[in-house]
């Protein structure tokens, strides 16, 4: 119920406040979402989308933290067979 | 697609299955809050890839679990009314109430529709001047500030043929009350990523430093949860309890601030029934006096009232993390997702259908 899906805006339409909204592509799949809640979300970010609205704008840097931590912990590992 | 494909990779899911055994040295229980994250863990077998010591408890997070079952029955009963066009997610249609549920209200002629998003329902009341148009409100904060939005909207352009059938519940006063639960075995929580989305994780500190649990911000891809659950075993085997946000890219602290501030504008806090759990205090929400004239309850007139449940299903303690689904003799054999006792065998994110569906409760069924 809680499902939210990270789609990327690929135009902003003219309503503004609480009528924002946008078209937001989900792979290719392009829908109509309501943009009210992320003001600062501009053509090309991509954001969470619950039931048509966009709760959130993801943070690309943060996005990759898991893969800096992963590769840290690549570079930590002892090889299983020393050569 | 971007943000899903990269946190679905095997070979670092493996890697971080790793680093969780490495960091376990003593038996640990684990409760992800949200049923998004159970049906992860069970389709990806996440839990599989975990050391013995640490289980995994299924949190109460199934807003179509917990909806309780009077309002499914006033469901029923504002559908079956003439000249009603009753919308819901789709998920909420087989739950079942003590008078059937909303599809067999649909067989009988009512005229129920599956909508996406609520805005959908108000748009079908905008070209059905002649209809009620009602919106079963059902869901997390998550759900709340779309649902605020739609009320908001029909309230600025007087589309007074717009309710909502409100059963919305509120995620921390459950993590509270399974916390005080004399049966409580929940010693770390995954908290629910789009929850915190919408509402930040300020109001888990007090919880975490009241009851001594560690408690994790997570999301629903597998590198994810796993994250998640390496964050919070870290915690416990340092003794720590406090609240870590491993899901950065969609969670700031102080939430969603435009969705929160209408939230706030349509909506109040109370006290809520929860199916199988029971009455839990401010841990609702309702229609603020200003928006009253949406609530469906009050504009079909439909008192208060409480029904006791089937006492087979035991949904109410797999909500709590205190029964695993396949522990519940009705499992499989007399609880199917075609038959359900409960909604948490209806509900794609409840914990009993994950289980049914990725893990073999046909096969059960069979030997029975």
């Amino acid at each position: 119920m809680c499902l939210a899906v990270p789609g990327r805006i690929i135009s902003i339409a003219d309503g503004a406040g609480l009528d924002r909204s946008g078209r937001v592509s989900f792979g290719g799949v392009v829908k109509e979402v309501n943009l009210a809640f992320v003001p600062e979300a501009a053509v090309g970010d991509y954001v969470m989308v619950h039931v048509g609205f966009a709760i959130s704008r993801v943070d690309e840097r943060e996005a990759e933290q898991i893969f800096a931590y992963l590769a840290q912990m690549e570079d930590l590992a002892v090889p299983e067979e020393p050569a | 697609m971007k943000f899903i494909d990269e946190y679905r990779d095997a070979r670092a899911a493996r890697r971080l299955a790793g680093a969780i055994a490495r960091a376990t040295t003593r038996p640990w229980t684990i409760m992800e809050v949200c049923g998004g994250q159970t049906h992860a863990i069970v389709k990806f077998g996440i839990d599989e890839l975990l050391p013995d010591l640490i289980t995994l408890v299924h949190g109460p997070g199934c807003p179509v679990c917990v909806t309780p079952v009077e309002l499914i029955d006033k469901a029923v009963e504002i559908a079956a009314a003439p000249g009603v066009i009753f919308c819901s997610f789709g998920d909420m249609l087989r739950v079942p109430g003590t008078k059937g549920d909303l599809l067999s209200a649909k067989a009988r002629g009512a005229d129920v529709r599956v909508v996406y998003s609520p805005l959908d329902a108000l748009a079908l009341a905008r070209t059905h001047p002649d209809y009620q148009v009602v919106f079963f409100a059902v869901g997390f904060e998550t759900t709340a500030p779309a649902n605020a939005l739609a009320v908001h909207q029909a309230h600025r352009q007087g589309i007074a043929n717009f309710s909502l059938l409100v059963s919305h519940v509120l995620v921390p006063p459950a993590m509270e009350a399974i916390l005080a639960s004399p049966h409580n075995r929940v010693q770390g929580f995954l908290a629910a990523g789009h929850v915190c989305t919408v509402m930040g994780y300020q109001e888990y500190a007090p919880l975490a430093a009241r009851y001594r649990v560690p408690i994790v911000v997570t999301g629903f891809e597998p590198l994810d949860i796993l994250q998640g659950i390496y964050l919070c075993v870290r915690q416990l085997e340092a003794g720590q309890a406090e609240v870590e946000n491993a899901y950065a890219r969609s969670v700031r602290r102080g939430g969603n601030r435009e969705a929160r501030r209408l939230i706030a504008e349509v909506f109040q806090v109370r006290p809520r029934r929860w199916r199988g759990i029971g009455e839990i205090p401010q841990s609702g929400l309702e229609l603020r006096s200003d928006y009253a004239g949406f609530d469906a309850e009050r504009r079909f007139g439909l008192a208060d009232y409480s029904v006791e449940e089937s006492s087979e299903c035991q949904s109410g303690r797999v909500l709590q993390g205190i029964l695993k689904p396949f522990e519940c003799p009705a499992f499989g054999a007399r609880c199917t997702p075609e038959h359900p006792l409960g909604a948490t065998m209806v509900s794609s994110e409840g914990a009993c259908a994950a289980y049914y569906r990725y893990r073999g409760g046909g096969i059960r069924e069979a030997q029975l």
